[in-house]
């Protein structure tokens, strides 16, 4: 696209049927422990 | 629901639901933000008169937009409620523990929402049996998530190293018969970090918080000894030496900052200028009456402050000294799956805080509130109707949050935040919200900046 540029990122609607496995990082543990930010979780399912 | 908002030279269009990224021109920019106000044809007219060009320009462009409409990534809508169905038939587990080993300070930080590591209660250090059977509990409860996390927290951990020891050896010990693998990390203030405990965090720990705020005379404004030293000379040392030892793995140099310090690109500054290139520097939790506490005044500011640590990760970045920001590290490829965005931080589900005496709260920020007591690690969680207020309190639970382009990436929010400043779990923390979306606008912008780049130098 001239005009547009998109960059390439997970696919949410795909991630619903596939997803919730609930092995990834506990948000603010470890980290912050005082926000809640989950975008920079990294998934860890095996599965996906 | 789109999002668009300008940023270090870029124009950046969000779609909320499908959390796709657009980086786009004027044209386009205009084009999507106008493109559901009106005719197709008007937009045409009105795109050419503006912009100059021709109408199979202006088509070209508007056709760009409805296939992004038509893939999903444009306009899409959110029709993940659904999805709340599977987490509340989810088997209730608990995976994450943040182990108050130690309810006491070497340090008397004025502005510890910890009241001093003392939690509002009696100093107190937890006994190895006590630790010991946290960690049995989080097994028995964990179901069948095999990475179980357990954060030495205080208070000072360190002050209870000996402990802390042990039960790393007896998690390692159980991890292999039960199929799970512990991540442990350690909140430490660093004033009894020495040969001993560097080689064995950097040995165990999955990752380190070292609070330090930054420029001297910031950090040494609140964290100060009991009697009244500042920890700067001692801790700054110490962690130069644990983070050279530590080599690649993983640890954060974690500050606050307050009112007193709303130039904290400075504090990061000087974080950087001490050889640290981990970072993360967290707005103060306090009452809004405290002195330091955040003003409305200081948002604009700190808003300010956000853009200009953004242009500083991409100068650092462009001249090879590269430095993370905790709240600007965004994994847009391989990040949360939906039920992770929509479902909130696990608080008072999947993590809860042990105290030294093995109380069990919703998270570190309860401990201390008889209201939230949920329960102990002998008898595990008596105090349900808490834990589903809190399995309640997901994206959808608040009407604040329908509008909001951000929903999906802080997932509605700290619950502690929003009780300390609603009185609510299930409130929201506006103050909280403009920070997080501003990070946010700053952590996409630094994503799309590096694609950006990297096209160019192909």
């Amino acid at each position: 696209m001239k005009r547009i540029v998109t960059m390439k990122t997970r696919d949410l609607k795909a991630s619903a049927k596939n997803g919730g496995c609930g092995e990834c990082q506990t948000s603010c543990q470890s980290a912050c422990k005082t926000s809640c930010g989950v975008a920079n979780q990294k998934c860890e399912n095996k599965a996906k | 629901m789109i999002h668009s908002y300008k940023l270090g030279g870029y124009n950046i269009v969000l779609d909320t639901a499908s959390a796709s990224v657009h980086c786009v021109d004027d044209i386009a920019y205009d084009a999507i933000n106008a493109y559901k106000t009106g005719p197709r044809e008007k937009l045409v007219r009105d795109i050419c008169e503006k912009y100059g060009i021709d109408k199979s320009e202006a088509e070209e462009c508007l056709n760009d937009i409805a296939a992004l409409e038509s893939e999903g990534k444009l306009f899409s809508e959110d029709d993940y409620k659904p999805n709340l169905d599977f987490l509340e038939k989810r088997a209730p587990v608990i995976k994450a523990l943040c182990l108050h080993v130690a309810h006491t300070c070497n340090l008397n930080c004025e502005y510890c929402f910890a009241a001093q590591g003392k939690y509002h209660g009696e100093r107190a250090l937890m006994s190895f049996e006590v630790g010991k059977r946290a960690l049995d509990f989080l097994i028995e409860s964990s179901g069948n998530r095999h990475n179980l996390e357990v954060d030495f927290f205080g208070g000072e951990p360190l002050m209870n190293f000996e402990v802390v020891k042990r039960l790393v050896a007896y998690a390692r010990e159980r991890e292999k018969e039960c199929g799970k693998h512990f991540r442990f990390t350690l909140t430490t203030n660093g004033m009894l970090l020495d040969d001993e405990v560097t080689d064995f965090a950097n040995r165990e720990m999955d990752n380190v918080v070292l609070s330090l705020d930054g420029r001297k005379e910031v950090n040494d404004r609140f964290r100060k000894t009991v009697g009244g030293v500042g920890s700067y000379d001692t801790i700054v040392p110490k962690f130069q030496k644990f983070v050279k030892a530590r080599g690649d793995k993983s640890y954060y140099m974690r500050g606050t900052f307050t009112h007193f310090n709303t130039d904290f690109t400075e504090d990061i500054r000087t974080m950087l200028e001490l050889g640290f290139d981990q970072l993360s520097m967290e707005p103060v939790v306090c009452p809004p009456g405290d002195a330091y506490a955040l003003t409305d005044e200081d948002l604009p500011i700190l808003f300010e402050q956000y853009e200009k640590l953004a242009n500083m990760m991409r100068k650092r970045r462009d001249e090879g000294k590269p430095f993370t920001f905790y709240h600007y590290m965004l994994d847009l490829e391989g990040g949360p799956c939906v039920y992770k965005r929509i479902s909130g931080c696990g608080s008072g589900t999947e993590y809860v805080a042990v105290t030294p005496t093995g109380e069990l709260y919703p998270c570190h920020q309860f401990v201390g509130n008889p209201k939230y007591l949920l329960g102990d690690i002998y008898d595990g969680i008596k105090r349900k109707d808490i834990t589903d207020e809190f399995k309640k309190c997901n994206v959808y639970s608040r009407k604040e949050c329908d509008s909001c382009w951000a929903k999906l990436y802080c997932s509605g929010g700290c619950a502690a935040n929003a009780y300390n400043a609603t009185g609510n779990i299930s409130g929201v923390y506006k103050y909280g919200c403009e920070l997080f979306k501003k990070r946010m606008e700053c952590a996409i912008m630094l994503k799309v900046d590096e694609m950006m780049s990297s096209a160019e130098n192909v």
